[in-house]
């Protein structure tokens, strides 16, 4: 059996190291600004940062996966150019890409440079991934999380580059790259300025009844009874009333996180080249421990033997979890 | 001397809820033959399930719009992932007879080489990704709703570079995601395979409402929308003097004929755009206009003229 990659979220420096102690095969990571999909105060990397970084990923045999994965608006094409000639200075190993004229520029820059297509760029068929293989030279494709195992299996067959799948973490519901929510509610585009629910617009609000509810700019995104943890605001996890629903319901997701760990025999016969985890912000420690546990369960699988990884569940905040679209098409 | 005016015409984006044929021949009727509309994008863009119930009354739709002198455009599907989606996206790409307007890669790599227009989900926010696409065959783009104005006249100068014509809707509401999963159907404990095509219900999309009861966003099958109607009524002059010269109304449940009349005048300097602002506003009584995207601030906000830091021309 071929072993699969696995690919750790580094948002800082720190969780950067961590990640690569506990045996991530390649961190994902990026800039202090828009050109890149997390961009959030307190996280990412200044240049001076990534180049040691790198230095220190590369002196223990983990590759650095560069996060230049968001649409620089007209006018202002510069700051990611910028972004990709530092990234090939420090010696990275390839660019998380999703803009067709960020990946033109790299390719015809910095030819020898690797590209990855970003699941920002939410292509979802072998012909839209054979697009970015053949115009960009693309050599791995980080799916969309809205693929069944059979699907992705089928996908395989059909195109000249590597998977990689999330299999870990927080679960995106919208097409990635195709969603301005967070722009229609706070002014901050998640394609344009790598912002999802940004923090700083973020409220808990006591209600009375003995209620908080969750809000982002102004809107109740979800409510809670005392007790209960409130989760985070994100529009797609909220709930709403609609006509039929009088009574609120979840109208795009439960809040559930991803956990593929009893799929990864599958998904690696599937042809799955890579194992991505989600949480670039998440803590250090959220990382270590995570991490090792997928370390272990893959070099069990490896190994011929079962992986054990129920433990797994107390990271995810007491979250129910779910396979996802990865289990059923019944999910759409 | 040209008028800055010249050439600017409207276009009427594709429909994109799951309005019945005869909704949808009636309405096409009365745009062939009343609407100061110059281009038509036709097809469905949404949900390959509802495709097959318009494409029996396609011809005679067609024909009716270019005996009304209107171009005719098909558009592809934004989400490509099912075998059937992904046949329905190469045919449509590989005919010759229409002009197409490309939704998703899976179209771009179909099409290779050949003309054909970029639709709004296209994600070409920049000038390198316009440059290339017009390389590529592209000779028409519509830029996302999201950009904000003040990039506007730096893509539509690339795309003037590239030979490309740009396009950016001016009303409607706006789209701001779309998934696999049908939210239609969701929201009737139903999966996508069986949903019985609930949406049809909904000819102006499924409003989604906040537990404080403020009305939200709308739901389009796979697609959510604004609850506010998109409207640059109040931006026309200076989306125009910054070399864009289509502005793409999409259909919405009102007066559609009315509304189009409305933004022609505008766009001829027939009427300041103060009182087309006010006359779109009466024609959609009810619904709350918005232009926060195009003033970089949130997509659902008005910004008021006098709030407004001009964006440059």
């Amino acid at each position: 059996m071929t072993l699969a990659e696995l690919v750790c979220p580094a948002g800082t420096p720190a969780a950067l190291k961590n990640a690569v102690d506990a045996g991530a095969d390649a961190v994902y990571c990026g800039f202090r600004n828009a050109t890149n999909a997390r961009n959030f105060p307190g996280l990412n990397f200044s240049p001076d940062e990534m180049e040691a970084s790198v230095a220190y990923a590369h002196s223990k045999n983990a590759k650095v996966l560069m996060t230049l994965n968001t649409y620089p608006p007209a006018g202002e094409e510069a700051l990611w150019r910028e972004a990709a000639d530092m990234g090939v200075r420090f010696g990275v190993n390839a660019f998380i890409v999703a803009d067709m004229g960020v990946a033109r520029y790299i390719a015809e820059t910095y030819p020898d440079a690797r590209l990855h297509l970003s699941v920002q760029a939410a292509a979802s068929s072998p012909e839209a991934i054979r697009y970015y293989c053949e115009n960009f030279g693309v050599k791995r494709v980080v799916l969309p999380r809205i693929l069944t195992i059979p699907e992705i299996r089928a996908i395989r067959a059909e195109i000249p580059c590597e998977i990689e799948t999330f299999i870990f973490g927080n679960h995106g519901l919208m097409v990635e790259g195709r969603c301005s929510l967070t722009n229609y509610a706070t002014g901050l585009s998640t394609n344009l300025d790598g912002v999802c629910s940004p923090p700083a617009q973020v409220d808990y609000r006591r209600q009375a009844g003995n209620c908080v509810s969750s809000c982002l700019a102004g809107h109740v995104i979800d409510r809670f009874r005392d007790g209960e943890m409130a989760g985070y605001p994100t529009i797609c996890k909220g709930r709403y009333t609609a006509p039929h629903r009088p009574e609120g319901y979840y109208a795009f997701e439960e809040p559930v996180s991803l956990n593929l760990a009893h799929m990864l025999p599958q998904l690696i016969e599937a042809g799955v080249h890579a194992f991505k985890i989600e949480g670039r912000q998440r803590s250090k420690s959220y990382v270590r421990a995570v991490v090792s546990a997928f370390r272990q369960a893959i070099d069990d699988i490896a190994a011929g033997g079962a992986a054990d990884l129920d433990h797994l569940v107390s990271l995810t905040e007491g979250r129910k979890q779910t396979q996802g679209a990865f289990a059923t098409k019944k999910w759409r | 001397m040209a008028k800055k005016t010249d050439g600017v015409q409207l276009t009427l984006g594709p429909v994109a809820y799951h309005w019945s044929e005869a909704k949808k021949r009636d309405f096409y009727a009365r745009i062939a033959d009343e609407a100061p509309i110059g281009t038509v994008y036709l097809g469905e863009v949404i949900c390959s399930k509802r495709a097959p119930f318009f494409e029996r009354a396609m011809p005679a739709v067609i024909d009716r719009l270019k005996r009304g002198g209107k171009r005719v455009v098909l558009s592809t599907l934004a989400e490509v992932v099912l075998p059937r989606e992904r046949k329905a996206t190469a045919a449509l790409c590989r005919q010759e007879d229409f002009e197409i307007e490309i939704n998703n890669a899976a179209g771009l790599y179909a099409r290779s080489g050949k003309p054909h227009r970029i639709g709004p989900f296209m994600n070409a926010y920049n000038e390198a990704t316009i440059a290339w696409m017009g390389s590529q065959g592209a000779t028409h783009v519509c830029l996302p709703p999201e950009l904000p104005g003040a990039s506007f006249g730096a893509a539509a100068a690339a795309a003037s570079a590239a030979g490309l014509e740009t396009e950016a809707q001016v009303f409607g509401r706006a789209p701001l995601a779309v998934s696999a999963r049908c939210y239609h159907a969701r929201a009737h404990e139903r999966h996508k395979d069986n949903c019985q095509f609930v949406c049809e219900n909904d000819p102006d999309g499924m409003p989604l409402t906040t537990l404080e009861g403020e009305r939200f966003l709308r739901i389009n099958g796979i697609q959510t929308q604004s609850e506010t109607y998109l409207c640059l009524a109040g931006e026309v002059p200076d989306i125009i003097a910054m070399g864009i010269r289509h502005l793409r109304l999409l259909p919405q449940d009102v007066d559609m004929v009315a509304v189009a009349r409305t933004f022609h005048a505008l766009a001829c300097g027939a009427l300041e755009p103060m009182a087309a602002l006010d006359r779109i506003g009466e024609l959609c009584a009810g619904t709350r206009m918005s232009n926060g995207f195009f003033h970089r601030a949130a997509g659902e906000r008005y910004i008021a003229p006098e709030a407004r830091t001009r964006v440059l021309v």
